[in-house]
């Protein structure tokens, strides 16, 4: 009798793990923040992109305003692919788009915003990444949409035309 | 001529040697406990992604605030979740990471009692 459980018993644990293992395989392996955490707004000081002032960040979000904070990069391509679609959206009047230009140097910026157009109503910048990290993001493009100082939604990556009618349903 | 190579190696080292040390250590320990979230796998420390770096920095500021190590651990899991830890801390969603090694050695410790010690 004892002779036919062991075996028995050995394939069924090596079956399970087994199992457990190659579920595992599935699963991403790539972690991401929580996108759907409501958080307070950042506290932090910055620089206007055009005039070079500093600026706090409480004088950039309004209570009452829908906002979107886009994090982009002239040296970033996925932003560069993002961009019409952050222009169409600009067209939404009840959305400001705010602008937060990471590590980049300001001609390179400049001729970006020429050549693809400015969909944003503020730009401020960010020349060494710590504001990103203050806002909890970790790559271009990112956006947060924004509501009463608070943050409602993140997306990480380059936003598409479902995201986007995502967004222009939650704003409603 | 020797006291002068004397004291130029005397220069040359001192500076080096202690002043920014402790500091360095400290954000270095910090660094090591923190994954990167670009390269998945790798600490800030190890990492030279565009994102550890930024990291650096602020571990750096935030030490120079006069925050504590546990302070800024607990700056940056509020940022990006406990996941960002390399050393998480005890609660709900990590109980059996930190108690099935000690469930496991209890039971082999039992196994080995039982099969050893009563049988004698």
């Amino acid at each position: 009798m004892k002779n036919k459980i062991l075996p028995f018993g050995v394939i069924i644990i090596f079956g399970i793990i087994f199992f457990i293992f190659y579920k595992g395989l599935e699963e991403s392996k790539i972690y991401t923040p929580d996108l759907n955490a409501k958080k307070e707004l950042p506290v932090f000081n910055t620089k206007e992109f055009f005039s070079g002032k500093n600026i706090k960040s409480s004088s950039i979000f309004d209570l009452d305003k829908i906002y979107l904070l886009n994090i982009w990069s002239s040296w970033c391509v996925p932003c560069r692919q993002e961009h019409p679609i952050l222009m169409n959206l600009n067209l939404e009047n009840n959305i400001n788009i705010i602008g937060m230009n990471y590590k980049d140097k300001l001609k390179n910026a400049e001729n970006f915003l020429k050549e693809l157009g400015n969909p944003y109503k503020k730009i401020f910048i960010d020349l060494d990444g710590t504001i990103a990290i203050e806002w909890g993001a970790y790559g271009v493009p990112e956006s947060f949409l924004i509501y009463n100082n608070k943050i409602i939604k993140k997306y990480i990556g380059p936003l598409n035309q479902e995201l986007v009618d995502e967004i222009k349903l939650l704003i409603k | 001529m020797k006291l002068i190579k004397f004291i130029l190696i005397f220069i040359i080292l001192f500076p080096l040697s202690s002043i920014n040390a402790e500091d360095n250590d400290k954000r270095n320990k910090i660094t090591k406990n923190l994954r990167c979230l670009i390269c998945q796998g790798q600490s800030v420390y190890d990492s030279d992604s565009e994102f550890a770096n930024s990291l650096k920095i602020v571990v750096d500021k935030k030490l120079e605030e006069g925050l504590s190590e546990d302070q800024i651990y607990e700056y940056f899991k509020t940022k990006y979740g406990e996941w960002i830890l390399y050393d998480p801390g005890l609660n709900k969603n990590t109980y059996i990471l930190w108690l099935l090694p000690i469930l496991i050695f209890l039971i082999g410790g039992a196994i080995i009692y039982k099969s050893f010690i009563v049988k004698n």
